[in-house]
């Protein structure tokens, strides 16, 4: 057996903070091999993007390296030892980039933003190779020619804001690739990506392995992804590893808790929710969406004529039951977050009939939509965004409540204090600012806000996706509670499959401003209909390494009329 | 594409044009009374006295007694066939007066731009490079410093210090034998020689708050993902920085010379007349004293069209520099 291509060894990096060292990877251990993928799964916090900026020896501020080696063993050449290099130095320059490359996660941010595709490639060429600058744009056509990119002469020349998330994820991989590494090193490369868009690039990476013999460190907490895609899992949790071997050992026979727990809450967004409560077959419609459209017009010139309309929602038609979820998927740009805002009418609708509880909320004036908006309350995504970090929680929660005029004093702290037990949380904490709370407790915050003014429909946007999985189930279970509890009627969008599945009843699968599919959630799962819901289906990942390459993977192309 | 862009820029100017010039005719009408009423008063100090009639007479022949719009009218007329009045005070077309200051203006500016820009850009970028340590404390502490001391306050000072200590000809821009001597290399020498004093003194301001405006922005992009994503490359750090953060960074530094241009004619007035200056500044101040209202229009209006022209210089900088704005 050859030797590991790279070899971490005791690996310890610390902070220094105001209170001494803070040590962030005890000790941690694990090989990666040429022409193999090592999968590093872990929950946020785990440790896993510092371990991967550790091997380029790019430990963020405060961070120091305080024990143990990273040792580097290219194909041609000896054994160096990476963390003893001059972290500014020249030897481990001709490294990074050059025998070791990074896919970073935000595709949006990671490629700077005043630069050209080819600019950034080229540049990265020619650090390590002695080549010309004619040259080096061949062979950057040539890397976005590998990576799929259509018509690559004209992309060298684009910007990346120019381009769709995926693009840049590809731009972004052909970068890394530039100079053949002997080792790619990817961090959470398609967490910002649709499932489509996902699964291509996972594609991609794995015939690139395939062409190239490349050894890559896959960060993700995404299991799917890993039963995808690795040949070996490292499990990672607060700096440890926990645990470490093949794919299929750590799928069938995980020995440690925590993966035993990982994979737990993946296999139970394998079914829907056992304590999910269905509304009673006789409920009556609580919102009756019909034909709704909205179109956004680009105007330009000195008479502001209308140059180019985008139908974000282009004739959406449901019905909503008293006490049901419906779910809304659909990939980025499908319209499913524009019909949840129409909807809180966030966004004016052009066209169509919006018929809450017999109100048309498409032609309501401030008096009926100051009333309704009480009923019906939103969740976003971001649940670091959404919530105001000058505020304390007991301030957020109570807002609504003062807001509206209906509790103040020892009464509104009272009705604080239930709403935080209601959704989980100590209301002892209710003093404290939202900085001081985890992912999952801040959404379980932006939960409580959005039932003080007891609604009766709740549009969730994406959640649980800025979440871990197992955090993720934990919301859900919450939003399954507070269903139960207080029939509420849910409006729930998202792009994750296994999510809608968990928690909705019906679906309705959106494309291009349009439902393409609607029906119940098990019939369209099972037994889907459009060509797209197909396609969409096909790109989830499925968290079984023994089903990899089992299913045909496509993507949906409309037929051209 | 580029171009489409910075004449539609161009021809918005025509309108916007339009309007400060109502509002400066506006402004300048606006003082109780006008150049006559002033006039008066000043040759009532001298105990002569003017009869109604020639007050009539002398009113009727600057066109004063007519109503506002029609004085607009004939100004903005003239204006547009590059005639800008005459000064009453000076009884000298107002063009001359003021471009005879505004070439010296120009160049006391531009100068005290560049010296703004070579001294706030390097060392903005080491204070946030290195934040928190201890030259960065240092050169914060001098930016605060610098922020606070009024212009002519500094201006005093340095004169002080360069008369008694190094026996410097200080005030104006010329020695006395050049003052009226035509431009020659050793003339030139002498402007030099004076130009450094006023230069740092109406640059001090501007460059404290220029350093603090780089330290922030650089210290937004330091931590960007773009950056690791260069490092991750192989960039040696300085070529990483000055290619990456300090270039998006430079952005909002640029939509500096939009106010600076400006803020040079016009907050320059008292350090100007404390360093006894050529320049437009004391002459603006004079015209507004005493309702001279040509002149006084016609400064107004170009310190407002300097602001629409650094606007424009900016704008169009901005969209060379980062594509993303092109497409408004």
């Amino acid at each position: 057996m050859t030797p590991p291509i790279i070899s971490v060894q005791d690996l310890n990096v610390g902070f220094s903070l105001r209170q001494g060292v803070v040590d962030v990877l005890h000790g941690i251990s694990f090989d990666l091999h040429r022409g193999k993928t090592t999968c590093i799964v872990g929950e946020s916090g785990s440790g896993k993007s510092v371990t991967a900026r550790t091997i380029l020896n790019m430990v963020p501020r405060p961070g120091v390296i305080n024990g143990g080696r990273i040792e580097f063993t290219p194909k041609d050449g000896d054994t160096v030892c990476l963390t003893e290099l001059d972290p500014r130095g020249k030897e481990i320059r001709a490294i990074r980039g050059g025998r070791i490359g990074m896919i970073f996660q935000e595709p949006m941010s990671s490629l700077s933003p005043v630069h050209t595709i080819g600019s950034q490639i080229i540049e990265a060429i020619r650090l390590h190779r002695d080549v010309s600058k004619k040259e080096a744009r061949e062979m950057a056509r040539d890397l976005l020619a590998q990576v799929e990119i259509p018509t690559p002469d004209k992309a060298l020349d684009r910007y990346p804001f120019e381009f769709s998330g995926g693009m840049r994820q590809r731009a972004m991989i052909a970068m890394a690739l530039s100079c053949r590494p002997d080792v790619l090193i990817a961090d959470e490369p398609t967490t910002a990506l649709d499932v489509t868009t996902q699964a291509e690039i996972l594609d991609l990476m794995r015939n690139l392995q395939r062409d190239l013999g490349t050894a890559i460190m896959f960060i993700t907490h995404d299991m799917g992804v890993v039963a995808e895609i690795a040949d070996e899992v490292v499990v990672m949790e607060k700096g440890h590893v926990v645990e470490q071997g093949d794919v299929h050992q750590i799928f069938d026979t995980p020995r440690h808790p925590y993966t035993q727990k990982l994979l737990g809450a993946v296999k139970r967004l394998e079914e829907p929710a056992a304590a999910k409560v269905r509304p009673p077959a006789d409920a009556g419609p609580i919102l009756t969406v019909d034909d709704l459209h909205l179109h956004f017009e680009k105007r330009e010139g000195f008479f502001q004529r209308v140059t180019d309309v985008t139908k974000a929602v282009d004739g959406v038609s449901f019905t909503l039951k008293q006490g049901e979820a419906l779910g809304i998927v659909g990939e980025s740009g499908s319209g499913k977050t524009t019909v949840g805002r129409c909807i809180a009418r966030v966004y004016d609708p052009n066209a169509g009939l919006i018929d809450y509880r017999g109100r048309d909320l498409v032609k309501a004036g401030p008096e009926v939509l100051r009333d309704t908006r009480r009923e019906v309350r939103m969740i976003f995504q971001d649940p670091f965004a959404s919530l105001n970090p000058r505020m304390t929680v007991q301030q957020i929660i109570a807002e609504p409540l003062v807001v509206n005029g209906i509790a103040k004093g020892q009464e509104l702290e009272d009705r604080v204090a239930h709403l935080l037990r209601e959704v989980g949380l100590d209301p002892a904490m209710m003093e404290r600012y939202p900085h001081a709370f985890s992912g999952g407790q801040r959404q379980r915050i932006v939960v409580a806000r959005a039932i003080a003014l007891e609604p009766k429909l709740v549009i969730a946007d994406e959640p649980t996706s800025a979440l871990d999985v197992s955090i993720r189930t934990q919301v859900l279970d919450l939003l399954l509670k507070l269903q139960a509890e207080r029939g509420l009627s849910f409006i729930f969008i998202s792009h994750d499959m296994a999510v809608i599945r968990y928690f909705c009843d019906r679906v309705a699968v959106m494309y291009q401003g349009r439902i393409v599919e609607i029906g119940e959630t098990e019939q369209i799962i099972t037994d889907p209909q459009h060509p797209y819901t197909k396609a969409l289906l096909s790109s989830v990942p499925l968290p079984d390494p023994k089903l990899r390459g089992t299913r045909a993977r496509h993507r949906y192309r409309p037929e051209v009329a | 594409m580029i171009w489409r862009y910075i004449l539609k820029r161009i021809l918005w100017m025509v309108p916007f044009l339009f309007a400060v010039s109502v509002v400066a005719f506006l402004l300048i009408q606006a003082p109780p009374g006008d150049y006559l009423t002033t006039y008066i008063a000043k040759l009532g100090e001298s105990n002569e006295v003017l009869d109604q009639a020639s007050v009539d007479n002398l009113r009727a022949r600057f066109g004063l007694d007519q109503p506002l719009y029609v004085q607009y009218f004939k100004w903005v007329s003239n204006l547009v066939q590059g005639d800008f009045g005459m000064s009453f005070e000076w009884r000298q077309p107002v063009s001359d007066l003021v471009w005879e200051r505004m070439g010296l203006t120009m160049m006391l500016s531009f100068s005290t731009l560049l010296f703004t820009w070579a001294v706030a850009l390097p060392i903005g970028i080491f204070s946030a490079v290195r934040k928190y340590s201890i030259g960065d404390y240092v050169v914060t502490t001098l930016g605060f410093i610098g922020l606070a001391t009024p212009n002519f306050l500094l201006a005093l000072v340095l004169m002080y210090i360069g008369v008694v200590h190094f026996g410097a000809d200080v005030g104006g821009l010329f020695s006395s034998e050049y003052q009226n001597a035509p431009w020659s290399w050793a003339k030139f020498v002498d402007l030099m020689k004076h130009l450094w004093l006023p230069v740092v003194v109406l640059g001090t301001g501007a460059t404290a708050s220029l350093i603090r405006v780089m330290r922030a922005n650089l210290l937004d992009e330091l931590h960007k993902p773009y950056v690791d994503t260069a490092r991750a490359k192989g960039l040696s750090e300085f070529a990483l920085l000055m290619k990456y953060p300090v270039r998006v960074a430079l952005n909002p530094f640029i939509s500096t010379i939009g106010w600076v241009l400006p803020n040079l004619v016009s907050g320059a007035v008292v350090t100007a007349i404390v360093l006894s200056l050529p320049t437009a500044g004391p002459l603006m101040l004079q015209a507004l004293l005493s309702q001279d209202m040509y002149l006084a229009g016609a400064f107004v209006l170009l310190l407002s069209s300097l602001t629409v022209i650094g606007m424009l210089i900016s704008d169009i900088l901005l969209v060379l520099l980062d594509p993303r704005v092109r497409y408004d």
